[in-house]
């Protein structure tokens, strides 16, 4: 595949994109694991499913639409999806996890519903569904370090607020922080990092990217950057050994992302157990 | 221009839903006190401090922060504030007990700055001040109850606060280490001069202690100097605690001061 790389654009493009989302992901899963939220960025990966099919359906209905990058629509319905959880979780202050299920069943309904229209399945839906090596192009590549170098710097000057916010949210009211403003920031970023990361990994599996190296992390780490340093080391593995064992073996790699991840996360579990009996 | 309370209630009436949790309050806190705030449960106590840090609003009254109104009042790092720690923090969070003290400079670093080696010093001395220099890589989740309340003392004191705001500190910290707890908040207060607000359930171990009371049963029963306050505390303490007092004083074995019925 090194070889490989060098010859071809594509995948370039999609070893590139797994590099980038190695690193975001896991980033903002780790605030994300801390924080309770891992279902959030299920329900918002699901938002993004209807984006992608709205803008299929389009491109395909209308001549105006054709050559949209579907990722852009995909974008926007996450981005107004974690808003529309916010004004759920105020609407429902008892029952926060409400907006979950309503959230994750609405970006199904929609998306199943332009997908019908879009006469149903085809190849183009499914590398979104479970990710893709060969269909990453360049403008995919391009928008995603985008979204990579907004969220990166974002996370960098905003750490100590999102840390505060994460591990005390009541004594960062009480030190004067706006705790509703950052939690804002920090919804729209998780929406931007699942819409860059579902073009290889897919929308059905983003969410592993970002809670299940940092499971691991937390076996093993000692403080949180620490935890987030361990997080993207354990991703970038996932995905670099995911992608290669996709190319090679001609599967999906949103499942051999996955699957790295579940051994990796094994591992540090098994590698926990042994230490604590060595004690 | 500054006046010498540091903190100032005028008149402060709170309501949830149709209770009224506090009426008519009126409390000065003077620089420099050691302020002992006693009452039962739903008396209201916690209700006060969360408004005097902003975290709840009255309905009616004012709040002077440093002789400044509150809504105008920006200084907050000069308040430090440490909550009943059992419903305000994740136990299993993955921080070490130096990022939780550091994670106290957040308002005073200022914003899109980070809390770099050069805090290093200040952040080392408020766990210093708190005896946990040899926990300070160990996950906070690791440690028992006392020592995680010591921990968020460090970070309430690290931003070198004019006042502290304790609610209820000792709740879930074992009775032999309740007494070295109070030694080290009254050190705090000596030596390095913070004024001390706390809410507690442990009469007898702060009348030592303190320099000021403050009784509260949604009202303000008493309000003053403890040498005031040991000649009305039989009277004031039964009317509202009954024969918990009798019951309490057993608990925390302090006979001598703890008020009879």
């Amino acid at each position: 595949m090194i070889q490989a790389i060098f010859e071809y654009e594509f995948l370039q493009n999609a070893f590139l994109t797994g590099l980038i989302i190695g690193v975001i992901a896991p980033l903002l899963g780790a605030f994300i694991v801390v924080r309770r939220l891992s279902l959030i960025a299920d329900a918002l990966s699901h938002v993004t499913l209807s984006g992608i099919a709205a803008s299929l359906f389009l491109s395909k209905t209308f001549v105006v639409f054709n050559g949209l990058n579907p990722l852009w629509l995909g974008m926007g319905f996450s981005v107004a999806g974690s808003l529309f959880i916010e004004r759920l979780r105020t609407v429902y202050k008892h029952y926060q996890e409400l907006a979950i299920p309503i959230i994750l069943s609405g970006g199904i309904g929609i998306g199943v519903i332009f997908i019908s229209l879009a006469d149903g399945f085809n190849t183009d839906l499914f590398s979104y569904l479970f990710g893709s090596v060969s269909a990453v192009s360049r403008s995919d590549l391009w928008l995603i370090l985008a979204i990579a170098v907004t969220v990166i710097s974002v996370v960098i000057l905003l750490y100590k607020e999102l840390f505060l916010l994460s591990f005390d949210e009541e004594y960062g009211k009480a030190s004067g922080l706006s705790t509703r403003f950052l939690h804002l920031v920090f919804m729209i970023m998780v929406a931007l990092v699942i819409a860059a990361s579902m073009r290889i990994v897919g929308i059905l599996l983003v969410s592993s990217l970002m809670t299940l190296p940092v499971a691991a992390a937390m076996r093993v780490a000692r403080g949180f950057k620490q935890t987030i340093f361990f997080s993207i080391a354990f991703g970038e593995t996932a995905v670099i050994f995911g992608l290669f064992s996709a190319f090679y073996l001609d599967l999906a790699p949103g499942g051999t992302i996955v699957l790295s991840s579940i051994l990796i996360l094994l591992t540090a579990i098994a590698f926990k157990k042994l230490q604590a009996m060595r004690k | 221009m500054e006046s010498s309370n540091v903190i100032e209630l005028k008149n402060i009436h709170y309501r949830y839903d149709r209770d009224l949790v506090l009426t008519n309050i009126n409390l000065a806190v003077p620089k420099g006190a050691f302020l002992g705030i006693v009452g039962p449960n739903g008396s209201g106590k916690s209700t006060m401090l969360k408004i005097i840090l902003g975290l709840q609003k009255p309905r009616k009254g004012s709040v002077v922060l440093f002789g400044q109104q509150q809504s105008k009042f920006r200084e907050w790092e000069r308040i430090g504030y440490v909550s009943q720690k059992a419903n305000a923090f994740n136990t299993g969070f993955p921080a070490t007990v130096y990022e939780v003290v550091a994670s106290g400079l957040t308002k005073k670093a200022g914003l899109f700055r980070m809390i770099g080696n050069k805090r290093r010093p200040q952040i080392e001395k408020a766990i210093q001040a708190v005896s946990m220099e040899e926990f300070m890589d160990r996950n906070i989740g690791e440690l028992s109850g006392g020592q995680q309340q010591r921990v968020f003392i460090a970070r309430a004191i690290v931003s070198e606060p004019d006042v502290l705001i304790l609610d209820e500190p000792t709740v879930g910290v074992d009775s032999k280490n309740v007494q070295t707890f109070y030694d080290m908040l009254e050190r705090l207060n000596k030596e390095l001069s913070i004024t001390l607000m706390l809410v507690t359930h442990d009469i007898g171990t702060i009348t030592n202690k303190v320099t000021h009371v403050a009784c509260l049963n949604n009202t303000m029963h008493f309000h003053g100097s403890t040498e005031d306050f040991e000649q009305v505390k039989d009277n004031e303490l039964s009317q509202f605690y009954g024969h918990d007092v009798q019951r309490l004083h057993h608990d925390h074995d302090h006979s001598n001061e703890a008020p009879t019925l």
